[in-house]
């Protein structure tokens, strides 16, 4: 038996070669309502970035690891949470969304 | 002007409440979340699809929640409805001006059963505690999803309902009524049906709101500014006076309707003239229309 929950499938991601963002107020954009996701940005004391997907979809690992590697290339992110509540977005969608969640984090030099 | 409709829950909070005022309690970050979705397959939302906080309208501290209904269709769960009980609770005890309730909802999230059921009725009981404490109660409907089930009950409870005419605010949803009574009785893919039955102007014309606004976020602000001092008292006199009012309502519809369109009909046995011109009425038209005070 797995501990993950039937029908959710929980992914972990963690890129560790990112600039420091320093301290900001937690982001939150996005709903978790139908081919749409949530994504949350908090700051962490930790230097890599890290990221976990609670999604609906199950089986789509590959794809959340090349939306998520094609992220960190775009925002090359340190000391930073991504929490995601997914429920079926297209890759996308979960693109936008993330460039949106960085896109909202105040007090940070560009 | 910007459309309530389309805003998130967080985003009428933003554009409603004085500028940066809102400071949401159990926010996201506290992760605060469903305990029965993920056992069945469904993703969790980090504030379980409602945000509750204090905040300053036009100077006044409030109090406030706004429910998304992109979220479960706004449905309450245990989590949900325990953060509106709670908010209701803290403001017998803080007193606010005023609590608001940006209501958008299909009522008791089902899949949590008898936890929302609870949270429902949890959440009526704290509202009156409210009113009896004579803090206003104000409930703002002009989402998408509209506000039914426990939550249109609820919205029935409070002391003073705004609306858009987007809006919509009942007891069964149409699709509820059509699986229960069939599409004879109930046309829930009829838009038009189902606004003259549920829609803000209707709820306007036959007085189960008090306010009638545009879909627009600073008319809803006005409004709920305007609804800070309205109180109304909850005593046995105010509710048999309701009762008296439904009562009536319900033998103002003439006997002979077979075909007619009951909406029109219901309108017309009010007093308001041009009953059938309402659907294309724009809302300040709509709003002089109405007969009962």
């Amino acid at each position: 038996m797995s501990d993950v929950p039937a029908g959710l499938e929980t992914l972990n991601f963690s890129f560790s070669d990112g600039q420091p963002t320093g301290a900001f107020a937690p982001v939150l954009v996005g709903v978790v309502g139908s081919g749409n996701l949530e994504v949350m940005l908090e700051a962490t004391a930790s230097t890599d970035c890290v990221v976990r997907v609670e999604t609906s979809a199950r089986g789509f690992g590959s794809i959340w690891q090349a939306v998520m590697t094609d992220f960190h290339a775009r925002h090359p992110l340190a000391g930073v949470r991504i929490s995601i509540n997914d429920m079926g977005a297209t890759p996308a969608v979960v693109s936008l969304r993330l460039d949106q969640a960085v896109a909202e984090i105040t007090g940070v030099q560009p | 002007m910007i459309s309530f409709a389309e805003c998130s829950a967080r985003e009428r909070l933003a554009l409603l409440l004085d500028a940066g005022s809102f400071h949401e309690w159990l926010p996201p970050v506290e992760r605060v979340t469903s305990p029965h979705l993920a056992q069945l397959g469904v993703p969790s939302a980090f504030d379980d699809g409602v945000a509750i906080g204090r905040a300053t309208l036009d100077g006044h501290t409030v109090f406030v929640a706004a429910q998304e209904g992109e979220f479960m269709g706004g449905g309450v769960g245990e989590v949900h409805g325990a953060k509106l009980v709670g908010l209701l609770q803290r403001a017998l005890r803080d007193r606010p001006a005023a609590v608001l309730l940006l209501a958008e909802s299909g009522g008791v999230r089902l899949h949590e059963a008898n936890a929302g059921l609870i949270a429902v009725s949890e959440v009526m009981r704290a509202l009156l505690d409210v009113r009896w404490a004579g803090i206003p109660a104000v409930v703002l409907i002009g989402g998408a999803n509209g506000c039914f089930g426990g939550m249109g009950i609820v919205a029935r409870c409070a002391d003073f309902i705004v609306m858009s005419d987007m809006g919509r605010l009942a007891m069964s949803g149409p699709e509820v009524i059509e699986a229960s009574h069939g599409v004879e009785e109930f046309d829930s893919r009829d838009r038009a049906l189902v606004w003259r039955t549920t829609g803000g102007k209707h709820r306007w014309l036959t007085g189960d709101c008090d306010a009638l606004v545009e879909d627009d976020v600073a008319a809803f602000r006005a409004a709920a500014i305007a609804a800070i001092g309205a109180s109304k008292p909850l005593t046995l006199a105010a509710l048999e006076a309701e009762h008296a009012l439904l009562a009536s309502r319900l033998h103002a519809l003439p006997a002979d309707n077979a075909g007619k369109d009951e909406a029109t009909l219901l309108w017309s046995a009010l007093g308001i003239v041009d009953a059938q011109r309402v659907p294309e009425l724009g809302v300040d038209a709509v709003r002089a229309m109405r007969t009962i005070n």
